[in-house]
């Protein structure tokens, strides 16, 4: 197996790839919005106003929802949430995944072994069983923490136990994926110099392993974002994820789901959410898939 | 292979232990009891004379051995899972876990089954066309799709579907547990993304296979192309598609608690998490239980099915 890191045009190739290139321009523009929309528009998305879920109109682009509140700036701060909750996440589930998955695969031995059967015990129990428990656990602490320490940031404490809670959840895959690579890689030869040549342990995983790991965990962490994001609208059609007046796309989609009646319909409050959520995911599938392209040594035949 | 068989029951209880030790040790360590009714505390004695009478006090070890049956209960007798007693229901109480899991089952079986026929069926069409079709628009287009299929959460996709199909064409019903056509708008959105999944794994899966050499000699002597890809390739092909099969089985079978919630089905995906959300560990163990058995069980289904797929393929490890 040829490594990634030592593929030059990597880069290039991916920017030749016509589907990378739409993704990235959809990404960037929502993350543009996502930061800049809120200081633009007009409306502010907490503000209610007596215009009840009116349809959307040239005063409110995507209407406005059972308090009055404009649909389109509730959008927008819900992609801030969004995705700071899977970009975030995603890089907990990074870090505790590479770790992890480069410990075991390079020590092997009785630590891997242990180490595995503990990843595959964390896998037979369900998810949910975890991730609720962890909301829980955490929820009450860190709000008593933040309430002394820190009060401003108070108002976050359900983001932040989320992205807790999901990004602890999230890595076993990543740490059997970067265990297998590890297996493999410290077989090669150059491994067995560099240690021939006296290198120390550190600087064998810093310097030879790392780096030809990028590649396959740059490829997962695309893919780990849109995984976070999905499972935090999840939580919040639970009713365990954000809650009033803060909005996220899972939390807006819930909403939006409960508008949806046999007398009435109010159709915009679930397709504008629905829309940018999937666009979003969308685009981070398109781009893991193109990154995989780029990144795999047998596409460049 | 009976070895491998034997081998394999044996490490189900193995799973099934391990499973519901961490699910009972998880719940019973978090904050909050299954005692609490509403908004209305409950005071310790009233909490004391509770866990007592379910046997849920002493130590975390000496409440799993009774669960478990390893250990005698305050009537002195061995009355767990291994006796086969799953224990009454703490939130529903006139109820017990088994007379729950024996009505959800079928609702939740049937549902999963229909999804994952279509996922299969579907998905293994789309990818192989999507493979014979390569860089081509139909290709493209398929791939697409699945990608889209992927990108939406189930919630959406359901009333999504509700609102056309059933509110503004009126052609299915909107929800509820009555008969075949009350389930094709739930089968359909479960199967989604599974769909998906599973046309992409087979579209780089025939791909792969149809680059080998014994395709090459299939086309050689002349057989139809149809006949190449059917009878040849996609018997291999389908390998991946098979190995993914079996977990997601058992996944869709134990039931979508989104599904179920959308289209207002009795299945036991809203009681599993509903039990998680109650501290109902009876509950929610009676259902790991359940799901780690299907899990085990469709898995070995899959090993021995990939013998006969693949004769290059030898069980015993």
């Amino acid at each position: 197996m040829s490594s990634p890191a030592s593929q030059p045009g990597a880069l290039r190739r991916l920017l030749k790839n016509p589907k990378a290139i739409a993704a990235l321009a959809v990404l960037g523009l929502i993350v543009l919005l996502a930061i800049a929309g809120p200081l633009v528009f007009p409306y502010a998305p907490e503000t209610t106003t007596s215009a009840k879920l009116t349809a959307p109109s040239a005063a409110h682009w995507f209407g406005t929802d059972l308090n009055g509140r404009d649909l389109f700036s509730r959008v927008l701060q819900g992609a801030r949430v969004s995705l700071i909750v899977g970009l975030c996440g995603a890089l907990i589930s990074f870090l505790i995944g590479t770790t992890y998955g480069l410990i075991s695969g390079y020590v092997g031995g009785r630590t891997d072994n242990v180490m595995m059967r503990l990843v595959e015990v964390l896998h037979s129990v369900p998810r949910l069983i975890i991730i609720i428990v962890a909301i829980f656990t955490f929820a009450p602490r860190l709000e008593g923490f933040l309430h002394e320490k820190w009060p401003e940031m108070k108002g976050y404490a359900k983001v932040l136990i989320i992205i807790l809670s999901l990004g602890l959840i999230e890595w076993l895959s990543m740490a059997r994926i970067v265990r297998g690579q590890v297996l493999t890689l410290k077989e090669q030869q150059f491994v067995l110099a560099a240690r021939a040549l006296g290198q120390s342990h550190t600087r064998i995983i810093l310097r030879h392993l790392l780096p030809n790991l990028i590649g396959v965990v740059v490829v997962y962490l695309t893919l780990t974002i849109p995984a976070v994001i999905l499972d935090e609208s999840f939580l919040s059609f639970l009713g365990l994820g954000i809650s009033d007046p803060q909005a996220s796309w899972g939390s807006l989609l819930s909403d939006g789901k409960n508008a949806i009646n046999p007398i009435r319909s109010y159709w915009w409050l679930l397709v504008f959410p629905a829309a940018a959520m999937s666009l979003t995911l969308l685009a981070l599938n398109f781009l893991g898939d193109a990154l995989r392209d780029a990144l795999d040594p047998r596409a460049r035949r | 292979m009976f070895t491998f068989i034997v081998r394999r029951i044996f490490s189900l209880f193995l799973v099934l232990l391990v499973a519901v030790t961490a699910s009972f040790c998880l719940l019973r360590l978090a904050p909050g009891n299954p005692f609490t009714q509403g908004e209305r505390a409950i005071t310790p004695e009233q909490l004391d004379a509770e866990e007592r009478k379910y046997e849920l006090d002493g130590s975390l070890f000496s409440q799993w051995a009774r669960y478990i049956g390893v250990m005698p209960n305050h009537k002195k007798e061995f009355s767990g899972l291994l006796q086969g007693d799953f224990q009454p229901c703490l939130k529903y109480k006139d109820r017990t876990v088994r007379e729950l899991i024996d009505q959800t089952i079928p609702v939740s079986a049937t549902l999963g089954a229909l999804a994952l026929l279509l996922a299969t069926v579907v998905g293994v069409t789309l990818g192989s066309f999507a493979a014979l079709k390569k860089d081509k628009l139909a290709d493209a287009g398929a791939m697409f799709f699945a990608l889209f299929a992927v990108s939406l959460p189930t919630f959406v996709v359901g009333p999504a579907l509700i609102l056309i199909f059933a509110l503004w064409l009126g052609w299915l019903p909107v929800g509820g547990w009555n008969g075949v056509s009350s389930l094709v708008l739930p089968a359909i959105t479960l199967a989604g993304p599974f769909i998906a999944y599973i046309s992409r794994l087979t579209r780089t899966s025939m791909l792969e296979v149809l680059g080998q050499d014994f395709i090459r000699t299939a086309r050689a002597k002349g057989l139809a192309e149809k006949r190449v890809i059917y009878r040849h390739a996609l018997k291999v092909a389908i390998l991946p598609v098979v190995s993914f099969v079996g977990p997601l089985a058992a996944n869709l079978v134990t039931g979508s608690l989104v599904v179920e919630s959308v289209f207002n089905l009795p299945g036991m995906g809203g009681f599993f998490v509903n039990s998680v959300l109650n501290r109902d560990v009876f509950l929610c163990c009676g259902t790991v239980v359940i799901y780690c058995t299907l899990l085990v069980l469709l898995n070995l289904v899959v090993d021995v099915a990939y013998k006969f797929l693949d004769p290059r393929i030898t069980l015993d490890e």
